[in-house]
């Protein structure tokens, strides 16, 4: 019996701290949505939600209680089968990348050696489930939103990995752990200071990369209507929300891991390990949000352009001359 | 760009036709502003072809008017642009005011120019608004619906009502200003201005805004006048015509005031033009303003102006009622309006709005006709759009500021 408890253990703890993570993510995920409608509603002069519980704290619970019993629509001539694969496939390949991200030394799901290539490998293929949707809904609009969004995420990949070789080449791993202690033990302490083009390209990536504002064509509402789910309703529609908001969360804590020093801060808070991770991915996700509140939308050919003749032209100039100082130093 | 055009051009049948990619936009579209139906074709983003079909929301506002009073009819001006219902208000009893030779008292003109460019600015802000939003600012629109709110606020305490205003009245003005309104609106001319330029650090250095507006939708001053544009969406072209100058009307003659105009005729002159002339709206009330005080007790109403009550229900027995003018009276009609017909234009906020009013002599007018700003830009749309993008249909739309309400009357 014991030799079974034995070898069972080590899974059985795995899928313990996979349950917290998963709940813990969740729950940020559902409070992100609550604090955007906060601050941007402070930013414009407004309340933003204040009806349901004390300073509607329970707003986020309500809509996915309204969400989950809201008609699932299929609309007539649309794949059904991709129709409803499509969302999954967003939120799976958004919220694994979670796995690889170290929250605080000792809390690291699956400490691969590849940490960044599968981050990466994963938000490309969160870009399936919207080019499916957008393909299986059989409407010109959301089939218009899937096409840019294809457009778009795969362009803005290539700068935002191109933007983390830079902190590849200097930490000389990929596995995020072994990111954040060769940070520590760099000159800055952080990578965002030598690494600041690197830094400010893959902020603008992660952004595209989510399809938010200024970036947030695929899902137009002006110009689109919703885009690519504009045919979604219910938990369905639900799931495409937790999707963008579990790849907020997925490329901010990148963001932490590999430019601001993951969990390490100036002092140690005693009982809280974590407590400066948070602290930076929450400052990252109002970042998200203060963009939001303050840009118009790109077109989408000028998003193309900048992607293309701006981001990565600068994220490869980032990788020369970072390959020049780890040669000279 | 251009092979592909030519593919589509290929008459149907054809080996080389391709069936073209149709999206249509609207009625039901967050951005198209009301009811608008564009009839779009596509190659990828760029569009081929655009074709407006309207008549979504026609409430047969000029036949309507013809079974109604001249007064009754003006309310019916209310529904044509919902947004500046005063200045449609003042238009109507312009003209019918001209057909009687009716002489408004000097109080009353000012009024309905304090009224009229109330109208401007509120109109103009929730054009911004509504621009800034389909062009992705947010926060732009809820700023400038907040000093809307303003402007609303200050109609209800002159009439009553918020949107649909009906204030001006044929040979004058329904009421007074008191003081309070007065006062109100002198603290408001005093803090636009800085709200204005609230907005203008909110976008006018933004790069992204400037993307999305220098060189879209540009179209020349000779090309402007010939598809009948008025207003900023005119001026922003360079030409500086303008009802309130050329053919001034009610107070526009006693003011000063400037027409900005642009240079390039793109939506980033049209959108100046128009920031510019809600500071210029600003000047002209605070003026107004200040003239109210040499008239303080003149009546506000011309003398011979028909009257506001509503014609005797048949069914009432009474004695001798006294004959309204203008109103049936137990079946007979009184009629005042002289034989003859008009037609006035004013600068309403979307441009130039005309009334051409019929009378045969009766207490009705015979035919009411609306010449619609909104109704002739929406005409401009196709040749605007013109080698563009979807995103830049939005932003087109939202310049040439289009109400669908005045358009399909």
């Amino acid at each position: 019996m014991e030799e079974i408890l034995k070898t069972l253990m080590p899974g059985l703890i795995l899928i313990v701290e996979a349950l917290v993570l998963l709940l813990v993510a969740l729950l940020h995920v559902a409070y992100t949505t609550y604090a955007e409608r906060k601050v941007i509603g402070h930013m414009q002069q407004r309340l933003g939600p204040n009806r349901v519980g004390p300073r509607g704290l329970l707003q986020p619970i309500a809509d996915v209680l309204k969400l989950l019993t809201k008609e699932d629509l299929v609309p007539a001539g649309a794949d059904k089968s991709l129709f409803y694969l499509a969302p999954f496939i967003s939120l799976v390949a958004g919220a694994t990348s979670l796995a690889v991200i170290p929250v605080w030394e000792k809390f690291v799901l699956a400490n691969v050696n590849v940490g960044l290539l599968v981050v990466l490998a994963l938000s490309s293929l969160s870009s399936y489930g919207i080019i499916l949707s957008g393909w299986a809904s059989n409407s010109r609009y959301a089939f218009l939103g899937g096409l840019r969004a294809s457009a778009q995420v795969i362009s803005y990949e290539v700068a935002m990995a191109l933007s983390l070789v830079g902190v590849m080449v200097m930490a000389g791993s990929m596995n995020l752990s072994e990111i954040v202690k060769a940070q520590t033990a760099s000159p800055f302490k952080i990578y965002a200071i030598p690494q600041i083009l690197g830094f400010f390209v893959f902020m603008v990536a992660a952004i595209a990369e989510t399809n938010r504002t200024p970036f947030d064509l695929p899902e137009a509402e002006t110009e689109l209507v919703a885009g690519y789910f504009v045919e979604y309703s219910g938990i369905r529609f639900g799931l495409f929300y937790l999707a963008e908001y579990f790849g907020m969360v997925v490329m901010s804590a990148v963001a932490v891991t590999c430019f601001l020093g993951g969990w390490k801060g100036p002092f140690e808070v005693p009982g809280v390990p974590f407590f400066w991770f948070l602290l930076k991915l929450y400052a990252l996700l109002f970042f998200y949000i203060w963009v939001r509140a303050t840009l118009p939308r790109y077109r989408y050919d000028q998003l193309m352009g900048l992607g293309w003749k701006v981001l990565i032209p600068v994220s490869l100039l980032n990788i020369v001359v970072t390959g020049f100082l780890k040669v000279l130093v | 760009m251009a092979p592909t055009l030519e593919v589509i051009s290929k008459p149907c049948g054809h080996p080389e036709w391709e069936e073209p990619f149709v999206v249509n936009m609207g009625p039901q579209h967050p951005s198209t502003h009301g009811v608008l139906r564009l009839y779009l074709e596509l190659d990828g983003e760029n569009i081929v072809k655009c074709d407006p079909r309207i008549g979504y929301l026609h409430r047969g506002l000029e036949k309507l008017s013809e079974n109604m009073t001249y007064t009754q009819a003006m309310v019916l001006t209310d529904r044509l642009d919902y947004i500046s219902s005063a200045a449609n208000n003042v238009g109507y009893c312009l003209a019918v005011e001209k057909l009687l030779g009716l002489e408004v008292p000097r109080r009353a003109r000012l009024l309905r120019t304090i009224v009229c460019e109330m109208a401007r600015i509120s109109s103009h802000l929730l054009w911004l608004a509504t621009h800034a939003l389909d062009i992705g600012a947010m926060t732009v629109f809820l700023y400038c619906f907040r000093d809307r709110e303003w402007l609303l606020d200050i109609y209800e305490k002159i009439c009553g009502a918020r949107l649909t205003v009906s204030y001006p009245r044929i040979g004058g003005v329904r009421l007074d200003f008191t003081t309070e309104i007065i006062e109100d609106l002198y603290q408001f001319t005093e803090e636009f201005p800085s709200r204005i330029t609230d907005y203008e650090t909110l976008i006018d250095v933004n790069r992204i805004w400037l993307k999305r507006t220098k060189g879209i939708a540009v179209i020349s001053a000779e090309k402007a006048v010939n598809l009948g544009l008025t207003g900023p969406s005119l001026r922003g072209s360079g030409v500086p015509y303008d009802v309130r100058k050329y053919k001034p009307y009610d107070a526009y003659e006693e003011v000063e005031f400037e027409v900005p105009v642009g240079k390039s005729g793109d939506t980033y002159d049209r959108y100046r033009v128009r920031m510019e002339e809600m500071r210029q709206a600003n000047r002209i009330i605070r003026q107004c303003l200040d003239k109210l005080s040499e008239t303080q007790g003149e009546p506000v109403v011309a003398e011979g102006a028909p009257d506001l009550l509503m014609p005797e229900k048949r069914k009432k027995p009474q004695a001798v009622p006294h004959p309204k003018k203008g109103f049936l009276v137990k079946g007979a009609e009184v009629p005042v309006v002289p034989e003859g017909e008009v037609y006035v234009s004013i600068e309403a906020p979307k441009g130039e709005l005309g009334y051409y009013v019929v009378s045969d002599g009766s207490g009705k007018p015979w035919r009411v006709r609306v010449r619609a700003p909104s109704f002739v830009h929406i005409s401009a749309i196709p040749e605007l759009i013109k080698g563009h993008m979807v995103a830049d249909l939005i932003a087109v739309i939202g310049t040439l500021d289009v109400v669908l309400g005045e358009c399909d009357r």
